[in-house]
Formats: C-alpha cells, structure tokens, sequence
C-alpha cells in the first residue's frame, strides 16, 4: 500500500504512514500542538499550516473548505481532523 | 436629589440615556442565582442592549433573553419606531443577548443584520430557519446611520467565537459586548451611581474570559488604541462612564500573566501531580521528580492531591508548561480526586501544554490511559506514552520511572533530535 512521510515540524518528528490516513490520527499519537474540538470539521480549533506537500493530501471538502474561510484561514491552511495523507512527503506544523 | 435613572415613570418601563443619540433598552433580571450553569449571581443580572439614533435611521445593538423581550420592546418603543431600525448588530449569539431577536427580526423586516465572520454557522443553528439575510463583518467594517456610524471590531472567543465589538466613533462609545460586563443587577445602571460591583467584575472574568487569555490580550490591542473612550456600554451589568479606561487596564492585568509565562525566557516549570494508596505511585512520582530535575532549565515541584486544594493547584497549572499525574487504579478507575482536579481546569487555558501520566496497578491498569485520553482531550499534547507499575515498582522499573521524568522534561526543553516513526510502531 502507498505510504506517505508526514513531518510534525512543531516537534520534529517524521511518519510514515498508510494512504487514507487522517492527520488526526498521527499527530495526537505523536503529541503534536495541533489541537482538537470536535474532530468532525465543524469548528476550526484543528485549523494548521501545511508547510510542504499541500498536493500530497486530499482535497478539501465543499464543507472543510466553508470553515477554514469562516475562520479567515489562509491559503495554506487546513484542517487535520479532515486531511488524509496520501503519498509522497507533507510537512505541517500548529498554526 | 435622587440620581436613579427612571427605568419605570407612570408604570411604564423606560429607555435609560447614555447621550442625547444613544439609549440603553435592555432589561434587568434581579432574580437570577445562577447564569450558564457555571456562575453565581448573588444579586442577579442586567441584558443590557442598546440604540443609537443617526440622521439616517436606528441601530439596535444586542437584544435580551427571551423571557425579558417585553421590557426590551416596550423601552425600544420608547425611542424609535421599527420601521426607522435600519441595522440590528449582533456582538455575541449567546441566547441571553439573541432571544428577542427573532421577534425583533419580523417587528423590523427592513433592517440588515451584522454579525461577526465566525458567527454564520451559529445563527442559523440558532435562528432555525434557512432563508435569511445577514451581513458579516470583520476589523474596519463600517456602517453609516447618517451623521453616526459604527465600526466593527473582531474579537474571537471573548468568551464565544463569534464574539465582536462594536464602536462608535462620533461619541467614542464602545458596545462591548459580553466583555467588561459582569453579573451584577442595580437600577442605577451607570458605574459612579451602582453598589459595589468590584467583586462581581472580578469573578466574571475569572469564569468568563480567563480561559481566554490570549483572546483577551488580541483583543486589548485593538481595544487601547480606541482610548480615551467616553463610555464603554457592555451587554451585562454597569455601564461604565466614570473612568471607562480602568476597566481597559484591568482586563490587561488580569490577561497578562500568560503573556509573560508564554513570551518569558526563564526556565521551564513542570509539575507532578499524584496521589497513592499504599505508595507505590508515590515512589513512581519521587523517581520520575529525580529524572526530570537532572535537566537543565525545568523547575520541576511534586505535589500529592492528597495535601492540596484545588483552586491553588489551578493557579498553579495556568502557569505551568508541564503536567503529570500519577494515579493508582481503583475499581478500574482513576481516582476521584484526580478527576476532580482534572474536571476543574475548564478556566484555564491548556492548550499545548505537554501532559504525561503514570501509576501503579494491580492487574488491569486501566486508570493511565483513561487520564491520557482525558488530557488529550484537554489539548495538552502526550507525546510519550503513559507509564504503568504493577503493584511495587522493581529497582528497573524505578529506572524506568526516571527516564520518564528525564524525557518528558528535555520534551519541554524542546531539545529534541529529529526522529522517523513508522505508523504501526505509535501505541
Ligand atoms: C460559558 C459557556 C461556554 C461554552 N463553551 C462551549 C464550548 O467550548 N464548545 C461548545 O461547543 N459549546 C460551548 N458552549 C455552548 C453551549 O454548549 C450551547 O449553548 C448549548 O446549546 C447549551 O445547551 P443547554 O441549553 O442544554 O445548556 C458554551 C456555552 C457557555 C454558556
Ligand atoms: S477538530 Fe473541529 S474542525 Fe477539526
Ligand atoms: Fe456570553
Ligand atoms: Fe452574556
């Protein structure tokens, strides 16, 4: 199965993890500072930086995309209760 | 010659002025005990909302809660008609300042609604109905009534996100919203003529906005410049005219200790919570306090619940960069107090704390991962995982117990090499 390598920068940890994978589901494992509310994408609090690999993860839903402009975020922000890695290397760090 | 405004003349309840232009309409509610659940209201609380009248129509700002929407119409009736209501300003969709809104809403179908950028989602889910119109507005947004005008300020999470202030420049009167008020009910309404409301301004912003912090201080910057403000008229309690800007300084009091500990280049302070049976927890908590204070940098303080209250230990975790606790399993559970200081922590803020927990068990353990999932939940982050002894920890356990200490608090340190994890090898 297609593997990405995702980076935590906030705490300088690299994983590899399976296609499909929700950031989520890395980043609380490896005690990043990204944070977590209601872990659907409703309320923005997972809201983070992509510093590379924006095309590594999918694309954002019509509604993920609704709460990052309702929270004013910017062009490379996401959120991590919704982006999945895909392949390849992403960085992302806490915003 | 008595000062108390007249909310009442000849059984009718009255709109109170702030100026010639600017009437309060609000409603008081001298009977309320508890507000939100979470605050006491000794002496009961006030809605406060307001209109401001230009040459070219009437803004309402805020409403009441809905079972106060008939002292709020009769005052609003007082000084303007509904069809001269041209903009209805919403600075927070909290239900005690949204009730009369809906009725407001049909009472002055012409008028345009603004609210802040973060409270789209919300008032739909408030308002129940799909097909309405609203204007959100950000930092600098203005609005024109003619010879007066508002202007919009965005300040989030003051204590919901929707949360804005509203200013008006030609009278330098802040409508502040939810912050600087307090739960405090008097008919005289303006702060040099209320009882003593230091108490009550004080405890609401420790329930209300100290988990906020940041927010606060986010929003003092854009607040300050504003200074000197001839009032500052917020949606609950006094309103405040004597020395308006006192209240401005406090709120930056109050906010600042985080800025410090956050900004600050001193050393990092780690504290360890715990509370054992027959000790075993205990000599887990003293070995990893001996691991953590070999780093460098971290000022590490060992606590047992068991010799401690909790009001002091949160004051105590607000200013902390590190947590761990340490607790046995009981009947498969933490421990209640535990859990007791663990449910207390919602007016602090946490975020990005680092979190560690450890215990000593019996034969199922499961209280360590319930409290890691607790903090987690929290949003400390728990980047190693939980530590567990069964029954007494072994002279390689206690080894173990002080690397723990040591990694967690080079964790803070944030001395830390980079590493590559596989997926399937993270617990
Ligand atoms: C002081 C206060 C803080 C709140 N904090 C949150 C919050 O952090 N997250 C959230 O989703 N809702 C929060 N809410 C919104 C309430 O959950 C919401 O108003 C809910 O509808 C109240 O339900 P109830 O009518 O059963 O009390 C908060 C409400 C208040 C009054
Ligand atoms: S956690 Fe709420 S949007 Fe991601
Ligand atoms: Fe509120
Ligand atoms: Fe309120």
């Amino acid at each position: 199965m297609a593997k990405a390598s995702i980076t935590f920068e906030d705490i300088n940890i690299t994983v590899s993890a399976p296609a499909g994978t929700r950031i989520i589901e890395i980043s609380e494992k490896v005690g990043s500072g990204i944070t977590y509310g209601c872990r659907e994408g409703d309320c923005g609090t997972c809201i983070m930086k992509v510093t590379d690999g924006w095309n590594n993860l999918t694309e954002p839903s019509v509604l993920e995309d609704k709460v990052l402009r309702e929270n004013m975020a910017g062009k490379h922000n996401r959120l991590a209760c919704q982006a999945q890695v895909l392949s390849g290397k992403i960085s992302v760090k806490p915003v | 010659m008595s000062k108390v405004p007249q909310l009442i003349k000849d059984g009718q309840v009255q709109a109170v002025a702030l100026s010639e232009r600017v009437h309060w309409i609000g409603a008081l509610d001298p009977t309320l005990r508890t507000f939100d659940i979470i605050l006491k209201t000794a002496n009961g609380t006030s809605y406060n909302a307001y209109a401001v009248r230009g040459s070219e129509g009437v803004a309402i700002i805020d409403t009441v809660k809905e079972n106060f929407a008939g002292d709020f119409f009769a005052r609003l009736e007082t000084v303007a008609r509904y069809d001269e209501i041209k903009v209805i300003v919403l600075n927070h969709l909290e239900p005690d300042h949204t009730g009369a809104l809906p009725e407001l809403m049909r009472r002055a179908p012409q008028a345009q609604l603004y609210i802040s950028q973060k409270a789209q989602s919300m008032l739909k889910a408030l308002l129940k109905q799909d097909e309405f119109e609203f204007t959100p507005v950000m930092t600098g947004d203005q609005v024109t009534l003619g010879d007066r005008s508002l202007e919009f300020f965005h300040t989030p999470y003051l204590h919901w996100p929707d949360t804005q202030c509203t200013y008006l420049p030609e009278e330098r009167i802040l409508f502040s919203g939810d912050v600087f008020g307090c739960h405090f009910c008097d008919l005289r309404l303006f702060n040099d003529e209320v009882g003593d409301f230091r108490f009550s301004f004080e405890y609401y912003y420790a329930h209300i906005m100290r988990p906020f912090k940041e927010h606060v201080n986010r929003a003092l910057d854009l607040i300050e410049p504003l200074l000197p403000i001839s009032q500052i008229a917020p949606a609950h309690g006094p309103l405040l005219r004597d020395q308006p800007q006192r209240y401005v300084h406090r709120y930056r009091e109050l906010s600042r200790a985080v800025q410090q500990s956050e900004t600050g280049e001193g050393p990092k302070t780690l504290l360890i919570f715990y509370i054992s049976s027959y000790g075993n927890t205990r000599r887990m908590a003293e070995a990893i306090y001996e691991g953590a204070m070999t780093v460098n940098n971290v000022r590490v303080s060992l606590f047992d619940l068991e010799g401690g209250e909790i009001a002091p230990f949160v004051d105590l975790i607000e200013g902390a960069d590190g947590l761990l606790f340490g607790t046995p399993t009981i009947n498969g559970d933490a421990v209640k107090p535990v859990w007791d200081l663990l449910s207390s922590l919602a007016v602090v803020n946490l975020k990005t704390k680092l979190g560690g927990v450890f215990g000593s068990y019996g034969w199922s353990g499961e209280a360590v991962k319930m409290v890691e999932d607790r903090l987690r939940g929290l949003k400390l982050r728990v980047p190693i995982p939980g530590l567990r002894v069964k029954l007494i920890p072994t002279e390689e356990e206690i080894r173990n117990c002080r690397e723990f200490g040591l990694e967690l608090a080079r964790e803070l340190t944030g001395v830390r090499q980079s590493r590559v994890i596989d997926m399937a090898d993270l617990a």
